[in-house]
């Protein structure tokens, strides 16, 4: 592969590279390595210990500093001569527009969330620009190509949505682990430490509307001259007994479910607190507060005891209220929290106790709570090798042989890493192909502002979105916006859809644009009168949107936060298998591709031999079902359960 | 397995990693002695990567000296003379291997490695040899199988843009996830030896054609005393030569290991950065399976070609008897 013209075109090439993380420093110093002499990275993070484990070109000495900085001074000693430009920015700013993207011949993605991964795949469409995309989760990892017009982009597949919990769950039933740290982390962290002006959920719905919201906006203020002790009994009471005695008297919720019991602080701690604490405190450094080394808990892998935890939940109200009484009031979760951390963990893990839920240590609950991606060096090394690998034929223009490439932690036929040649543009894709969208929606309850909020900023991704209907703009964010104007929108935002200046009603088609993404979507309204509050709580619903599969109960209520990997589940790896070309047998022969087709044609007697399914023991997915396959001659033998299979298809 | 505990800087260094295979797989590699031979770009990365997962130690055999060949595909030379004007290659990455974690315990070992005995190579949990003839391959693989301890065996070769990883772990026992269950499963691995020696005719009529082409240059550059590497296109009259003889010995057909690959094999001696980055990722992935006895090791070749993107596991063994 060190032919003349390879060299040259890696030698002129000018590389975008967003994100300087896990794949990042992988990706940086292979490029330097293979050539590369003029490359540009973007990445608004600063280096963390926890990042160490991999992020190989950051040292101890670098926590804190820019990872973009510190990533191209590390790579530059190692190939001094090439020209490597940081920049510590959020990619989302303005100065990176379409005509910032147009100077480069290829984009390498190396993020970590969705709403960045969708912005950036505009603007390489809007400034057809070829995007490298990727995404590792422990042994897992992908690596997808997308150019303009000639594949699919990046949004022509579903993602899967960040997982939300029904409100009910949350409150009321919980069944799993994952319910109580929503719980506590969202409802009871929040009530306590966060902005007490915020709604929240945290009262039980009872069926009986006697509203206790009165007393219990009293329930979590301090009383007058109560100390923490009193304080701390009082809301463990509050949440573990009170409030599940409250749920309980609701037969009908429990009539297919377990009970819960309720906890009082009485029960699990007859004596006074104080005395039980044991060290004293050394030092008041904010860093150092920590409930467990108070109590000298050492082992954040241990699963605490009911009295263990109730413990760590005093202490940790206790030295939240005691060291940090300024912050009380504007705290949001932070998983490098150690406080809020053992908080969360031991509020949960009682809650859990209390419905019969198997608990939890600390480091699993942090996981949980923080939504920390696993990760290890050795899968972003390997993807970020396959990473260039492609843009090297990108540059050469060898448009035959792009691939998509899987990284699986099992073999599937023998193979650890997977190429699949990459899909045509999706038709029906609003953001290539510029399909339409619809809503449905209350014209005259909904205000303009769920519009913005639940659909353009949410589903859309847009963030500087002007919404026109016809030739006037309704709505508009942006930077220099005159004075009056910013008013207007401001009042537009509070009125209902169909009073808006130019009223929105049935049969209006909006039109949204995001300047700074190029991107510019048609949506047709469609009034209707009646929503579900359970399964339409936005009270809105856009379709001819590509959305991932829905679980039967997703509310989209309460979410835990968006794991940050975006690596495709087995189901969807496994979708992408589906459209290789099939021989025709006498048993199936239905042609399973519908309207996806393989970039290249593939002619009968080439069928590409990794073309088999991912085993069914891979640890993160759900269980999958096994083709039967016959080695020796190259053709698929369909079974009855492939249709079953092919069900969620993609658009 | 003693119940020592984690350091508290260690797991919050090693968090995220613990979230892939857990404490206990941890505290195994914070133990484990690493063996390494033959210092070129693929073995810097997997030096770094398994420095980053904690190994206990690691062990450097290269006494060869710093070329500018050497600076093309490793990251852990700094291409300054003064740095590395009369030291090693194993010296020089030394340094910046130490870098990475300074928990890691990292050093030199001076010396001709076929000289060393077979208590030297039991100190290992695991030994990788690279760069190395295939004389050298068979003696230190019969070597540890001398020893009660069991020292896992890997080789690693890249040519152009392919790669090869070979393993050897004798009677592994280990033990993995299936659905919600741990099962436990043993896997007997046959030596570098036992391995060649297997009649291509008994091999699968599917297995890669590299692993043909591998074996015909290996033997090229045995008979023809070059050190490993050390070959160019004009050689390729030679070596076709070779692959006629091997293929009537074996009773295949030439076809099944094509000019091109072997063309293509003779030119790449150099490098290639990006499959450098792969074999080294999927190595690392392997020995910190075995160190750990956790999960599926990968039986017992592994190939790499850039060309069709293709990572495949061979399982090259004597076919078992039909009973």
């Amino acid at each position: 592969m060190s032919s003349e013209e390879q060299l040259s075109a890696i030698k002129g090439a000018k590389v975008l590279m967003v994100g300087a993380g896990g794949i990042g420093c992988e990706l940086l110093k292979t490029l330097a390595l293979s050539g590369f002499q003029d490359i540009h990275i973007i990445d608004m993070d600063t280096i963390e210990v926890s990042n160490l484990n991999r992020q190989f070109l950051f040292r101890q000495s670098h926590v804190g500093q820019s990872k973009a900085k510190v990533a191209r001074d590390v790579v530059l000693r190692f190939r001094p001569n090439i020209s490597i430009t940081p920049y510590h920015a959020n990619v989302k700013e303005s100065r990176f527009n379409v005509d910032f993207y147009k100077e480069f011949d290829v984009v390498l993605n190396g993020l970590d969330n969705l709403d960045a991964r969708r912005h950036v795949n505009r603007l390489c469409l809007a400034a057809d620009v070829p995007l490298v995309e990727s995404g590792t989760t422990g042994f897992l990892g992908q690596v997808t190509v997308h150019l303009k017009g000639k594949t699919e982009c990046y949004e022509c597949q579903p993602k899967p949505a960040p997982k939300t919990y029904p409100v009910c769950t949350i409150t009321s039933t919980p069944s799993k682990f994952v319910h109580c740290i929503v719980w506590a982390k969202d409802l009871l962290f929040a009530k306590l430490f966060g902005d007490k002006n915020l709604e929240n959920d945290l009262n039980v719905r009872s069926s009986d509307a006697t509203n206790l919201s009165e007393h219990s906006e009293d329930v979590f203020e301090c009383r007058k001259g109560e100390d923490i002790e009193q304080y701390g009994r009082r809301i463990y009471d509050h949440v573990f007994g009170h409030n599940i005695e409250v749920a309980l008297s609701n037969e009908e919720t429990w009539k297919n479910r377990n009970r819960p019991r309720p906890i009082y602080s009485k029960d699990v701690f007859p004596d006074k607190l104080t005395k039980e604490n044991g060290k004293t405190e050394k030092g008041s450094a904010t860093d150092d507060v920590s409930a467990m080394a108070s109590l000298g808990l050492k082992n954040p892998q241990d699963i605490w005891s009911l009295a263990e935890n109730s413990r760590v939940f005093y202490e940790s109200l206790r030295l939240f209220f005691l060291k940090r009484q300024k912050e009380i009031g504007n705290l949001t979760f932070d998983k490098d929290d150690q406080l809020a951390v053992e908080f969360v963990t031991a509020a949960a893990n009682i809650r859990a106790s209390s419905f019969g839920i198997p608990l939890h240590s600390l480091f699993e609950a942090k996981g949980i709570a923080g939504n920390i991606v696993h990760a290890v060096a050795t899968t972003n090394a390997i993807i970020a090798g396959l990473i260039v690998i492609e843009a090297i034929k990108i540059l050469k223009k060898d448009s035959n042989s792009y691939r998509m490439t899987y990284c699986l932690e099992h073999p599937s036929k023998k193979l650890l890493l997977m190429p699949v040649e990459p899909y045509e543009p999706n038709k029906s894709c609003y953001v290539c192909s510029e399909t339409p969208l619809s809503l449905e929606v209350n014209t005259h309850h909904s205000k303009l502002r769920d519009f913005v909020e639940k659909i353009v900023k949410a589903k859309l991704g847009m963030n500087f979105p002007v919404i026109m209907s016809g030739a006037s703009i309704i709505y508009e964010i942006g930077e220099d916006l005159e004075e009056d104007m910013v008013a207007i929108y401001a009042a537009n935002l509070e009125r209902a859809l169909s009073e808006l200046p130019s009223p929105v009603i049935s049969g209006t088609v909006l039109t949204i644009e995001d300047l700074q993404q190029e991107f510019s979507c048609r949506i047709n309204i469609k009034h209707r009168e009646e929503f579900d509050e359970e399964r339409e709580p936005d009270g809105m619903l856009l379709s001819g949107w590509v959305e991932a599969p829905v679980d039967k109960n997703n509310n989209k209520s309460i979410g835990n936060g968006e794991s940050t990997s975006s690596v495709l589940s087995m189901e969807e790896i496994q979708e992408g298998e589906k459209d290789v070309e099939i021989q025709e047998t006498s048993e199936s022969a239905e042609n399973v591709t519908g309207k996806k087709r393989k970039l290249s044609e593939v002619s009968k007697g080439t069928i590409p031999d990794h073309s088999g399914l991912p085993d069914e023991s891979s640890r993160n997915q759900n269980q999958l079902e096994k083709l039967d396959v016959d080695d020796e001659d190259d053709e698929l033998i369909i079974s009855n359960d492939w249709e079953s299979l092919t069900k969620k298809k993609r658009l | 397995m003693n119940g020592e505990e984690l350091t508290e800087q260690e797991t919050a260094l090693y968090d995220r990693q613990i979230r892939v295979w857990g404490a206990d797989a941890q505290r195994r590699l914070i133990k484990s002695h690493i063996l390494v031979y033959g210092m070129k770009g693929t073995v810097a990365e997997f030096c770094k990567n398994i420095v980053l997962a904690g190994v206990g130690s690691v062990t450097l055999v290269d006494d060869r000296e710093v070329t500018e060949e050497a600076l093309s595909a490793n990251f852990l030379i700094l291409p300054d003379e003064n740095l590395y004007h009369g030291k090693t290659l194993a010296e020089v990455c030394c340094d910046s291997l130490k870098e990475f974690n300074p928990m890691v315990h990292v050093s030199v070992e001076k010396g001709d490695i076929s000289t060393f005995g077979v208590e030297f190579f039991g100190k290992f949990d695991a030994v990788v040899i690279s760069c190395c003839s295939l004389a050298k391959k068979k003696l230190i693989n019969q070597k540890r199988q001398k020893l009660p301890k069991r020292v896992a065996f890997y080789t690693v070769d890249c040519r152009g843009c392919c790669g090869e990883i070979f393993v050897d772990l004798k009677d592994y026992k280990y033990s993995k996830k299936k659905l919600e269950e741990t099962v436990e499963c043993q896997l007997e691995f046959p030596s570098f030896e036992d391995t060649i020696s297997v009649p291509w005719k008994a091999l699968p009529k599917r297995v890669s054609k590299l692993y043909f082409a591998m074996r015909v240059i290996e033997q090229f550059e045995d008979a023809e005393g070059r050190n490993p590497g050390e070959t160019s296109i004009a050689d390729l009259p030679g070596v076709l030569k070779l692959r006629k003889e091997l293929c009537e010995t074996n009773s295949v057909n030439e076809s099944k290991i094509p000019d091109a690959l072997l063309e293509r094999l003779l030119i790449g001696t150099s490098e290639y950065p990006p499959v450098c980055a792969i074999i080294g990722g999927i190595l690392g992935q392997e020995v910190i399976k075995a160190i750990s006895g956790k999960g599926d090791p990968l039986k017992n070749f592994f190939f790499f070609d850039a060309m069709d993107g293709k990572g495949l596991i061979e399982d090259i063994s004597e076919p078992k008897p039909v009973s």
